[in-house]
């Protein structure tokens, strides 16, 4: 039984993933004077997908803060309020607006800890929408987890469940490191963008962190192991459903973090079942895919009898449905791949 | 000018009902003939018409996430335009862009979703205009929410310094979203930015045609003659939300009635029957517009969806051996199945 299950026997009251982000920032921001929010129409709108919904009426303009479009002033802010001992959480509305302010984040926010030999920390949240699936095309639907998870220096938190949420924040608001922490779109419980079934969870009313580094198992099986995170958590859930009616066995393990990452749950679940599908929103060239894989062959390329990868292809998201279908990978993907790596 | 805005007001209206379609009473944004996030025009055409009536087709413009007015302005391809806002296949770019990201070369015209991010490749045509001592110019069409982008500023500062052919039109429409002017800069005047960059800087304050016309064509012609970068706010208004499905709950409903009561479109017409055009000669403008927009609608709603595999294509257009632009099948895996 997973860590969730367990705490769903004693749990009635359900949050959206939105609802359960929040709930955290607003306990945070009660405990401690030091944590503000930053970013475009977080204030009065509450956030475009929902990441701040309310927190304006119960704290007020000076720390539910609206800033000009100036990424790189307002995320170098937070930096440089974080590194005076501040707890700042910084909203990019869109992960792919991360480009206008890059160096802010790779060579600012990253690196001035390593660069001062631990003199000074940055304790900052940098918050993000992430994920396709609604059809807005190359520039405001990329995941580009593993572009953050590449670079050292930056915790990447990924939550898939209204529950992880509310716990990976809490930890992400009390780290005294750099967290940035990307939230799928599709799963939030906007109105106008239905989340599938799975991500609206129970939630308790107190606060509880989620260590870092602690991948979730969903789902328990025998025969393949499926490691994903964020949307495709859900996804490799129906696929596994699927997969269980003709008797293929999987288990599927949720991430919650890539920095740092739970290797090591990874290689014992590859160890009872031998075949590895790793699913991703993000490109599959030199990403989380990638990376998953070449971990396991490190510890243990005896234990592996089979690979498979599922991931955006190697090209930018196109807009029309027929194609964004194609390169973003649904459950029948998923379950073809390990439908290939079970008969290897 | 009338024409163009005539044009665009009622495309606007009219993707604004097929964008619904689908979407009610539950708005879901995956529902519906036209894909994705939809920014409408409605009420800021007399920059782009009053911008673009000086522009040749040699000359290029970059607009960003709300570009359909601009487009028309420019004379980008309707029908083409449209199918790719409907994502088809014969759309201008196959249906990979998608209405933030209209690409029309033979109009010269370019948009981005990303704010401010046409500017520097509209400095980049003023550039090579320069260089090869041709006089067409080009214009970065941006939103005053951008005037604080430094994507913005640095353009303003590499076209000054360099005296390149740019005209910088911010269309001020009072909200960035949800954020009113005076909450994310101090400047009221947007064009004042031009000041720490030694160009002009010149503002309409109504978004009245003519005046953005005649303001246009002093920016265009100093461009044209060699004489430099121009930066020119023009006031306009937002009779739609931000995006399609945008409650706006966050704006003061006199805000919004103001909107509605400023129409550049009425006020053209006022112009034009003061210099004795009569009402009919407007309504066949009008008419023929219309006509021409539902053709265009029509002719992109019967046009085929692309091939899934499309999407494998364009990457490069010299395609590099060894880089996975295809989906590996699984027939390789030695299955069975």
């Amino acid at each position: 039984m997973s860590e969730q299950q367990e705490r769903q026997q004693v749990i009635e009251r359900e949050l959206t993933m939105s609802r359960a982000m929040v709930e955290a920032i607003a306990h945070e921001m009660r405990e401690d004077e030091e944590v503000f929010y930053m970013g475009e129409d977080v204030a009065d709108y509450g956030g475009i997908f929902d990441s701040t919904e309310g927190l304006l009426e119960e704290f007020g303009r000076d720390r539910i803060m609206d800033v000009p479009i100036s990424e790189t002033a307002y995320l170098g802010a937070a930096v440089g309020a974080a590194q005076e001992g501040m707890r700042p959480i910084a909203e990019l509305m869109f992960v792919d607006f991360f480009g206008v302010a890059m160096d802010q984040i790779y060579n600012q926010l990253a690196k001035n800890t390593y660069m001062s030999g631990g003199a000074v920390n940055v304790p900052m949240v940098l918050t993000a929408a992430v994920g396709g699936t609604y059809n807005d095309a190359a520039q405001h639907s990329q995941t580009l987890y593993g572009t953050f998870a590449h670079l050292p220096g930056m915790k990447v938190v990924v939550p898939s469940t209204a529950y992880d949420a509310k716990g990976l924040m809490h930890n992400a608001i009390r780290d005294d490191d750099p967290v940035v922490y990307l939230f799928h779109k599709r799963l939030m419980g906007i109105g106008w963008m239905p989340a599938p079934d799975g991500p609206k969870t129970p939630v308790p009313e107190d606060d509880y962190t989620i260590p870092f580094g602690s991948a979730d198992v969903k789902r328990e099986g025998e025969d393949a192991t499926v490691v994903t995170l964020g949307l495709h958590v859900h996804r490799a859930l129906e696929a596994a459903d699927a997969l269980a009616e003709d008797g293929i066995d999987a288990e599927v393990i949720d991430l919650r973090t890539l920095v740092p990452l739970d290797t090591e749950t990874i290689r014992e679940s590859v160890a009872k079942t031998g075949r590895l599908v790793v699913v991703d929103e993000d490109y599959r060239s030199y990403g989380v895919t990638g990376e998953i894989i070449a971990g396991v062959a490190e510890g243990g390329l005896e234990e592996l009898e089979a690979v498979e990868r599922v991931a955006v292809p190697d090209v930018p998201l196109p807009y029309a449905r027929p194609m964004e279908n194609e390169v973003i990978p649904d459950s029948e993907d998923i379950e073809r791949a390990v439908r290939a790596a079970h008969d290897e | 000018m009338f024409e163009d805005m005539v044009t665009a007001r009622y495309y606007e209206e009219r993707l604004q009902e097929e964008y619904l379609e689908g979407k009610q009473p539950a708005f879901d944004i995956s529902a519906g003939p036209i894909p994705g996030e939809l920014h409408l025009a409605a009420g800021q055409e007399a920059a782009a018409a009053g911008v673009c009536r000086h522009l040749r087709d040699d000359d290029t413009v970059t607009a960003p996430h709300r570009p359909h007015h601009v487009a028309i302005a420019k004379g980008v391809d309707l029908e083409r335009m449209t199918a790719e806002i409907f994502g088809r296949e014969t759309g201008l770019s196959s249906g990979k862009g998608g209405h933030m990201h209209l690409f029309d070369p033979d109009a010269g015209f370019a948009c981005s979703g990303i704010i401010a991010q046409g500017c520097p490749p509209a400095v980049g045509a003023g550039l090579a205009a320069k260089k090869r001592n041709e006089d067409s110019v080009a214009v970065a069409f941006l939103g005053e929410g951008a005037i604080s982008q430094g994507a913005f500023l640095e353009s303003l500062n590499l076209a000054a310094v360099q005296q390149l052919p740019v005209v910088f039109v911010v269309e001020d429409n009072d909200w960035a979203i949800s954020m009113p002017k005076e909450r994310v800069t101090d400047v009221a005047d947007g064009s004042q930015r031009a000041g720490g960059f030694d160009m002009p800087g010149v503002r309409v304050d109504y978004d009245d045609a003519t005046a953005v016309y005649d303001a246009a064509k002093e920016a265009v012609g100093r461009a044209r003659a060699g004489n430099g970068p121009t930066l020119l706010e023009v006031q306009v208004h937002r009779r739609m939300g931000h995006f399609m499905g945008d409650p706006e709950s966050y704006r003061p409903d006199e805000d919004v009635e103001a909107a509605q009561a400023r129409d550049s479109i009425e006020r053209l017409a006022d112009d034009l029957r003061s210099e004795g055009l009569e009402d009919e000669e407007l309504e066949a403008i009008r008419e023929e517009a219309r006509e021409r927009v539902d053709e265009a609608i029509k002719w992109a709603k019967e046009q085929p969806e692309p091939d899934p595999d499309a999407a494998y294509e364009d990457v490069f257009v010299n395609p590099p051996s060894g880089v996975t632009t295809e989906e590996p099948t699984h027939e390789l895996a030695g299955g069975d199945d």
